[in-house]
């Protein structure tokens, strides 16, 4: 295979007041033509550094390139100057940002843009460029191009925005295109599509991509290489089916275990102790030896090399050296590739539905907002219980309502229509301020963004505090200052994180944070709204595990609403599916994902992208038609049982198609 | 395979590390917020020399007349005009301290007069060193009253307003707006001619339409901040309005709060300057930095010495204000902590 690009020992800093940050230390790789390189790494382990010197787009000062070289058809872009590097970027190499709402400028209209790249770069009057603008917004598949050429960015929807940021990126049919996070953004079904976008143009126009993605599904969907990234450096690199069926890294190890699998059941997540070092005094040795359980001495002292475990695999730990003891795979990633029995599940769910009672029922509760003139219809008409001691799961796509059913439970907006019953009560018809506090104090919430739910005035002590504050939970200084560190302690941090400030912990740290404040008033009921969607794979598990363990301790019961669906059925008894403000199947977390019913949960589910190369090469995208969707017209669809425990919102007729379905079965 | 090989590779050095417990050591001390803020703010020196000098200001300004015995409405035109005079520092002669004026004649000497007066004297013979304290005096109270006046009216207005939000904050913004569409001068002209000019109606004049500033300002960040996620936390668990807006809303809005009064104060001695200035403000003989620039001006080319030291002392505290607040919000702000 021919190489396109070849980066040698690629080294970039940041010069800050504190000194030097080495964000990317000595990278290398290749790209062969046509070929997608998928980089995976958490956040700050530089690998969007790395995509950006590519294209020499660091911005400098503080950013430089220290040394190393960048090969593109064997020249070396480190010495281009800027004037020539304008000519290589968006027609030689070209690159597609994390966040379509910023990469395009809202005062422009979106044909403008395209055009201005391919008159900048080839040289042709403004008609030929009109023209090979719309026949590129045709190519990726926006409709009504001609009609749509002369709409600006905000007419678009997200998905259809980083469709005209991907043509302005292919429009002078650049030979490398490298994609940020392109659909880190994005809902998943939207993401599917993206994702499948990009593979279509690589085929028709043989562009070869380097994909930047932290989320391994993505990587198991379109890489057909992978370079895993840590602490600026790549600690493993070799084939897809290299990296996701015999990862010789530990770190690598660590990423597929913290990855809950769809295909099967519920262990305890493989987590990765700790956070990424500070890039500002790298550590001696091994990066990564902090965080590695099988770190032997020799980590602390060198760093490991490059070993070569294939002709196209090469995994940089002292593991592979031939003096090392040999470690296996851990147990649990092999799990990964194996069902696990199923019969202990059902068991404990029988078990419990004996037992439970109802803690929260929502009957047609309904949330709508105004602005202006406008009705929006956030929530509309949703009815679901929750029982005690159980994780109910709400899933949907961004907008669908999910959170403000979040929002409207813990009463920080006021219902339109309906009831809300805690323990058989309304909690929307409370008069008496004692009732309230008492409720305040029985329902808590955990908020989505670790960086804006922490008041950065106040100590972690006080943020904590604040609960016990409120309700008078603590008698005097001592008692109070205990029971903080009591919490930390619960959730995995120092008592010496007491006296500090939010800003000073890492995103992980911060949700730990954000779970002791809602934990100090001792609650039944906590609402979790998107609590890990903010955070790394990595440090996703930790705080799973972290809220798995406290149920299990305290007994608590969990509304978990979010977007990721492989965590959602890891962590609930029951999954609520949603889609613009109405819930349109309900069922079990095993049934749901093995039976789905619903036209959306399905075309939902087969959008996921699964840490499993086999799988996805094989996997067909169910297509969600939106003409389903009820318009008031016709008979209206209605949350029914078609099966015992499953709800799918259906008319009359698709009832009985559904129940003569199960009868035949 | 590509080993280093400036070490040797030993077999024990694969033996598995002993799990160095990593558990960070904290070394800082435990010490108050206020201690913290203290600590950061005399690290920045621009705003540590700034509140240097204001103090220095603030007690010439206290102490200052009483120096010696002239009374700041001491008139005697035998000793007027003269030029600036202070022992030992007359010797040095770039300085122009030496009692010299413009043409090079020592006034003290041809006046006969045995006294020094250190900053010199006015036309109608005052002593412009008590003049010029006694001025700082006024200047300074009448600043700090009008930004303390502002900030209290102008955080609960614009905090009141974006808090509650809905039609109360569309209320209260008309009223602002008809506020801001009437020319500030015409409201204290009317305002003096209704009251008599003196220190209360100037500062009365101003805070009436000075506070908008910051109720916009502090509206802008509430309205910002209650929506931040830490707010609806708090809310969560069950906090009043008092403790949302001052436990999380006021002192976030700390910084721009901060230096929206840091720079009212040098607005306000301006502004009495200026109304001093086209005579609706601080009547003779009372003096201020205003009346004394006033006064000074006219005799500018004759006379500099009667316009130097108020104008160096009214730039001096319009540079240490904005220094200190400069310091001061990044001080309160513990994100600054290291």
């Amino acid at each position: 295979m021919e190489k396109i690009l070849e980066v040698n020992n690629l080294q970039v800093s940041f010069d800050t007041y504190a000194g030097e940050v080495k964000a990317v230390r000595g990278v290398s790789f290749h790209l062969n033509k046509g070929e997608t390189l998928a980089i995976v790494g958490e956040s700050g382990s530089g690998k969007s550094v790395t995509s950006k010197s590519l294209m020499k787009l660091i911005p400098n000062p503080p950013g430089r390139i220290v040394n190393g070289e960048i090969l593109f058809e064997g020249k070396d872009l480190v010495h281009y100057s800027e004037k020539q590097m304008q000519k290589i970027r968006g027609s030689e190499i070209s690159m597609i940002f994390q966040d379509p709402m910023t990469s395009l400028n809202p005062t422009m209209t979106i044909g403008k843009q395209i055009m201005e790249s391919i008159i900048k770069h080839q040289n042709v009057s403004k008609t030929e460029a009109r023209r090979k603008g719309i026949e590129l917004l045709e190519m990726v598949g926006i409709p009504q191009a001609e009609n749509r050429f002369s709409s600006y960015p905000h007419q678009f929807s997200g998905g259809m925005r980083q469709r005209v940021v991907i043509a302005m990126a292919i429009s002078c049919n650049p030979k490398i295109l490298i994609a940020d996070e392109p659909t880190t953004a994005l809902d998943v079904t939207i993401q599917a599509q993206i994702l499948e976008l990009l593979k279509d143009l690589q085929k028709k126009m043989g562009t070869s991509i380097i994909f930047i993605t932290h989320d391994l599904g993505v990587v198991a969907n379109i890489a057909d290489r992978v370079a895993v990234m840590y602490a600026g450096k790549i600690v493993e690199i070799g084939k897809v089916d290299e990296i996701f069926y015999h990862p010789e890294h530990p770190y690598t190890w660590g990423l597929l275990g913290a990855m809950p699998n769809l295909n099967e059941d519920a262990g305890e997540l493989i987590t990765i102790p700790g956070s990424p070092p500070d890039l500002l005094n790298p550590p001696l040795g091994d990066a990564f030896a902090d965080r590695n359980r099988y770190a032997m001495k020799i980590d602390y002292q060198m760093e490991p090399p490059m070993f070569k475990v294939s002709d196209t695999h090469y995994a940089s730990t002292w593991l592979l050296h031939e003096k090392s003891p040999k470690i296996m795979l851990p147990d649990v990633l092999k799990k990964h590739r194996q069902t696990a029995p199923r019969g202990k599940q059902n068991e404990h769910l029988a078990k419990r539905k004996e037992q439970r009672e109802k803690l929260l029922e929502i009957k047609n509760l309904k949330q709508y907002f105004t602005s202006g003139t406008n009705l929006i219809k956030a929530v509309d008409g949703i009815d679901f219980d929750i029982y005690k001691g159980e994780t109910f799961g709400l899933v949907g796509e961004s907008g669908c309502g999910k959170s403000t059913t979040g929002r409207t439970i813990i009463r920080l907006y006021h219902a339109t229509d309906g009831e809300i019953l805690y323990n058989n009560v309304n909690i929307h018809n409370k008069k008496s301020s004692l009732d309230t506090q008492k409720l305040n104090q029985k329902i808590q919430m955990i908020f989505q963004d670790p960086y804006s739910s922490l008041n950065p005035r106040q100590t972690v002590a006080d943020i904590i505090a604040e609960g016990m504050d409120i309700h008078g939970l603590s008698i005097n200084r001592k008692e109070r200052l205990e029971k903080v560190y009591d919490l930390l302690e619960t959730v995995g941090l120092n008592r010496e994180h007491a006296n500090r400030y939010p800003h000073e912990f890492s995103g992980g740290q911060r949700q730990r944070i954000g779970i002791a404040r809602a934990l100090a008033v001792d609650p039944e009921f906590i609402i979790a709204d998107e609590p890990i969607s903010a955070l790394d794979v990595s440090i996703q598990a930790q705080v799973v595990n972290l809220l798995k363990r406290l149920q299990k301790e305290k007994g608590l019961t969990y509304l978990f609403i979010a977007h990721d669906l492989s965590m959602v059925k890891y962590i609930s008894d029951r999954i609520g599916v949603m889609y613009k403000g109405r819930i349109v199947e309900l069922a079990e977390s095993n049934e749901l994902y093995q039976n789905p019913l619903h036209p959306y949960t399905k075309s939902l589910l087969s959008a996921i992208p699964l840490p499993d190369p086999e799988t996805e090469k094989t996997r067909k995208r169910i297509k969600f038609d939106e003409k389903l969707i009820w318009n008031d017209e016709g008979e209206e669809p209605v949350l029914r049982e078609v099966k015992p425990e499953h709800w799918v919102s259906c008319t009359e007729q698709e009832y009985n198609d559904f129940k003569n379905y199960f009868d035949v079965i | 395979m590509m080993i280093p090989n400036n070490k040797e590779i030993t077999d024990d050095l694969f033996q598995p590390a002993e799990s160095e417990k990593s558990r960070e050591v904290i070394l800082r001390p435990n010490i108050t917020y206020w201690q913290e803020v203290w600590k950061r703010f005399r690290k920045n020196k621009a705003a540590f020399v700034g509140l240097i000098l204001i103090a220095i200001i603030l007690a010439l300004a206290i102490f200052g007349p009483y120096v010696n015995q002239h009374g700041y409405d001491e008139q005697d035109l035998t000793r007027a005009n003269l030029p600036p005079k202070i022992p030992v520092l007359e010797h040095v002669s770039w300085l122009g301290l030496n009692g010299m004026d413009i043409q090079g004649v020592d006034r003290y000497e041809e006046n006969g007069i045995s006294e020094n007066f250190w900053f010199g004297t006015d036309n109608l013979g005052r002593d412009l060193w008590t003049r010029v304290w006694e001025g700082t005096r006024i200047s300074l109270y009448i600043a700090f009253l009008a930004a303390i006046i502002d900030l209290i009216i102008g955080v609960a207005y614009g905090g009141i307003s974006a808090y509650y939000g809905g039609k109360v904050d569309n209320i209260m913004q008309r009223i602002v707006e008809i506020l801001v569409g009437i020319p500030s001068l015409i409201v204290i002209i009317l305002l003096i001619l209704v009251l008599q000019p003196g220190i209360i109606s100037i500062t009365l004049a101003m805070v009436i339409t000075g506070w908008v500033g910051m109720a916009r300002i502090v509206r802008g960040q509430i309205l910002k901040l209650k929506e931040q996620e830490y707010v609806l936390a708090s809310r969560t668990l069950g906090a009043k309005d008092r403790r949302l807006i001052w436990k999380h809303l006021i002192p976030n809005s700390m910084g721009p709060i901060i230096i929206t009064t840091m720079f009212t104060i040098p607005t306000a001695i301006f502004t009495e300057a200026f109304l001093s200035f086209i005579g609706l403000g601080l009547q003779p003989p009372i003096a201020s930095l205003g009346t004394l620039i006033n006064d000074g001006y006219k005799l500018l080319r004759i006379y500099p010495h009667m316009l130097a030291f108020s104008s160096i002392i009214i730039s001096m505290v319009m540079i240490s204000f904005n220094l200190i607040g400069d310091g001061l919000r990044d001080a309160l702000d513990p994100k600054m902590r290291k």
